[in-house]
């Protein structure tokens, strides 16, 4: 092929690379990215578009419920598989009210099973539901209650059936631990997919669940994932909060975790290269 | 029979009372559906803004939307009206104050007299008759300037804020996004950052952080924590190096409560900012963000539409002449804002009711990965926004926020909009990037460095 005479065999590429690159080893920030004129070079655009993809379909993306139900039972745990109001993605997106209760069938389930164990008196109401990212659950749920069960067992904590629900949201949990007269409920879920981390857990935990409690009377540990919090540490957490709230009868604001925060948040800490 | 009726092509439409008027005539947004407050019909909707297209401006001074009684945002919007400041258009209609401000006499200086004039009800009302083209060319004849260590609002100006959030808040983590802000000419609005905790050590390690790299490359900006207002106090208390005080607020002392904070606590915040005489232009200090449907979200709506409780909190920041306000609009997910078209419409209603009330308004221009909105819905809303000359807008790396988990607008999408548009960063932080040879900016035409500039080579070369 003919080269133009008045262009150079090597071009240089239109994007202005940066010349701190090597900052992104000390975060997953999406920094020195370079630039086209003063625009985002296509990479950097193409990467964002996939990130976003891969986001939009762990929201959409459903649960594979009978291959967790099975996992859940090879733990030895019972299990009750139950379904929220919200019947589908779509009305569960727009109506957040349905996501947080269980549709008839469910509810009239776990009457009838409270009414079979009335004997029964569980301190830990046990809920997965799918969320905003199955994809969370479907990687963190199961190591995640694994520990639960362990930590729990050891400590002499009585555990409810795991209840499975599709289509659910935080506050279902009043609505299970309510049912089953739990003294405390835990819900693992899928949290909003996040661009880099489509695949983060949420666990909630409430003492005394009943149904109408508000947000302030829970409490939150949030991005569990490969990058993110532990497992260890995340139920490491979750036992101080059930030790906390069990001497204090209470969950939510009012429940400092002063004394986990620290620990957790100077862990693996790098120094500021900004100041001496 | 009391509330109101409209007949089109002879059917008659009824509504109960001033409150079913405001929410039937919002134009179509999920929250309002959610509430079950919004038009049932798009007919019905339209009968509705004819409705109120034909109220006088002040019916809104004598009807309460939600009770004097029973909340204490009503009663400041209320008690502080100016009456004198609002006899221009005292005697107008909803429909009519529209055409006005359409027209050539609504000018900076007039709509700048009228805005103590004017309730957040009133604007709420006339915003819901305009189109967006009417939203961007009124709010844009608005300047409202504020000024702590630079100066903010200015015409022809934008402003950004830096947000080099990290999920563990790892010092360096944040260096390095809040860096790479910097080198692309961003931070004058604040360097703000949203911690991954309210632990009250960490929040003062990192409002110290802040505050030592501003004074060692002498940063011409304020930074912030954006913390809740308690945990600012308390570390104002103990001597911690606080510029802004920040607190998220809403339009209905219910929704205030339930993010604990009310009309006392954020004048005590306020006072204990200003205590601090930190500014050296100005001491404009407080940075509030809000967003349309967190009042619903906490129950505390009163059945009042989305859009109006929204207006309201912007009576609730200018009681405190904040350097800073802005709408998250696209944060709070698909079931108060669908789609990109709800938070387009969204986004530019806020600018417009907040500058209208003299609020120096910035936007979060941003969307959820559940929301049916992408990249293409944020460039159109920031296109709009930078017409409409809004006074700041969010810098997060690659549009990523890492640890919110939403995408905002980028470094870059700043620079387009300096580009596009020839806007300029605050005069005092312009100088600044260009005496550093970072940025060196005339009109539409953009210099920025090759190679690390000076200032910051020691830091990363060691």
């Amino acid at each position: 092929m003919a080269q133009h005479p008045e262009i150079p065999l090597s071009v240089s590429s239109p994007v202005t690379k940066n010349p701190w690159q090597a900052l992104r080893q000390l975060t997953s920030a999406r920094i020195a990215l370079g630039r086209a004129g003063t625009s985002l070079p296509t990479q950097a655009q193409l990467e964002f578009q996939l990130a976003h993809a891969a986001a939009r379909d762990a929201v959409h993306q459903s649960l594979a419920i009978e291959l967790l139900a099975k996992q859940i039972r090879a733990l030895g745990l019972p299990l009750l598989q139950l379904h929220s109001a919200a019947s589908d993605r779509q009305s569960y997106l727009q109506r957040p009210d349905l996501g947080r209760q269980l549709d008839a069938a469910s509810a009239q389930q776990l009457e009838h099973y409270a009414q079979q164990h009335t004997n029964q008196n569980y301190d830990l109401a046990l809920v997965i539901a799918d969320g905003l990212s199955a994809l969370a659950v479907e990687r963190h749920a199961l190591p995640v209650l694994k520990l639960i069960q362990e930590r729990c067992g050891s400590e002499g904590w009585s555990l409810s059936p795991i209840a499975l629900v599709e289509q659910g949201r935080v506050a279902i949990a009043d609505d299970i631990g309510q049912r089953l007269k739990a003294r405390m409920s835990v819900i693992l879920l899928g949290e909003r997919p996040g661009l880099s981390s489509p695949d983060s857990l949420g666990l909630y935990f409430t003492y005394n669940p009943q149904i109408g409690c508000t947000d302030a009377q829970r409490n939150c540990i949030s991005n569990i994932r490969q990058d993110g919090l532990s497992y260890p540490l995340t139920v490491h957490r979750l036992l101080g909060l059930i030790r906390e709230a069990d001497r204090r009868q209470c969950s939510g604001v009012t429940l400092k975790d002063d004394t986990q925060l620290p620990q957790l948040s100077t862990s693996g800490h790098h120094k500021n290269f900004l100041l001496p | 029979m009391s509330g109101y009726t409209q007949t089109l092509a002879g059917q008659r439409w009824h509504f109960k009372d001033l409150k079913e008027v405001m929410a039937k005539a919002s134009p179509l947004r999920s929250g309002d559906q959610l509430a079950g407050i919004a038009a049932q019909t798009d007919v019905e909707r339209v009968a509705a803004q004819m409705t109120l297209a034909e109220l006088p401006l002040n019916t809104f001074l004598h009807q309460a939307l939600i009770p004097y009684e029973q909340d204490e945002v009503t009663r400041l919007i209320l008690d502080t009206h100016n009456a004198a400041a609002f006899a221009p258009v005292s005697h107008l209609t909803v429909g009519d104050f529209r055409n006005w401000l359409l027209c050539e006499q609504a000018d900076e200086a007039s709509l700048k007299a009228l805005a103590s004039g004017l309730t957040p009800e009133m604007v709420a009302a006339v915003s819901k008759l305009m189109r967006v083209q009417d939203l961007v060319l009124v709010a844009q004849k608005i300047r409202v300037v504020t000024q702590f260590r630079n100066t903010l609002g200015l015409r022809g100006h934008l402003a950004t804020r830096l947000q080099p959030n990290h999920p563990t808040d790892d010092p360096a983590g944040i260096a390095a996004s809040l860096l790479d802000g910097l080198l692309y000419g961003n931070g004058d609005a604040v360097i703000g950052i949203n911690p991954a905790t309210d632990n009250p050590s960490a929040i003062r390690d990192l409002l110290d952080m802040l505050d030592a790299i501003r004074q060692r490359y002498q940063i011409p900006t304020q930074s912030c924590v954006l913390t809740h207002i308690t945990t600012t106090l308390q570390a104002i208390e103990q001597g911690a190096p606080v510029d802004l005080v920040f607190q998220s607020i809403a339009g209905t002392e219910a929704a205030n409560a339930s993010f604990g904070v009310n009309l006392a606590l954020l004048q005590e915040g306020y006072e204990a900012g200003l205590s601090l005489k930190r500014g050296t232009l100005g001491q404009n200090l407080m940075y509030f963000e809000t967003g349309q449907g967190s009042a619903l979200s906490a129950n505390a709506h009163h059945g009042l539409d989305q859009q109006s409780c929204e207006a309201r909190a912007y009576a609730v920041a200018r009681q405190f002449k904040p350097l800073l306000v802005n709408s998250v609009v696209g944060f709070i997910g698909p079931e108060y804002l669908y789609n990109g078209k709800q938070i387009i419409r969204a986004g530019l209603e806020d600018h417009f009711c907040a500058k209208l009330l003299g609020v120096p308004m910035g936007c979060d221009i941003c969307y959820t990965n559940h929301a049916e909105a992408d990249q293409d819905d944020m460039d159109t809303l920031l296109t709009l926004l930078g017409t409409a000359g809004v006074n700041f807008i969010m810098g997060v790396p690659g549009a990523d926020d890492i640890m919110l988990n939403y995408q905002s607008t980028s470094f870059h999408d700043a620079l387009y909009l300096r580009q596009l548009l020839g806007l300029a960063p605050a005069p005092e932080f312009a100088d600044w990037l260009a005496q550093q040879e970072i940025l060196q900016q005339q009109g539409q035409r953009l210099t920025l460095s090759q190679s690390l500039p000076k200032l910051f080579a020691p830091a990363l070369n060691h």
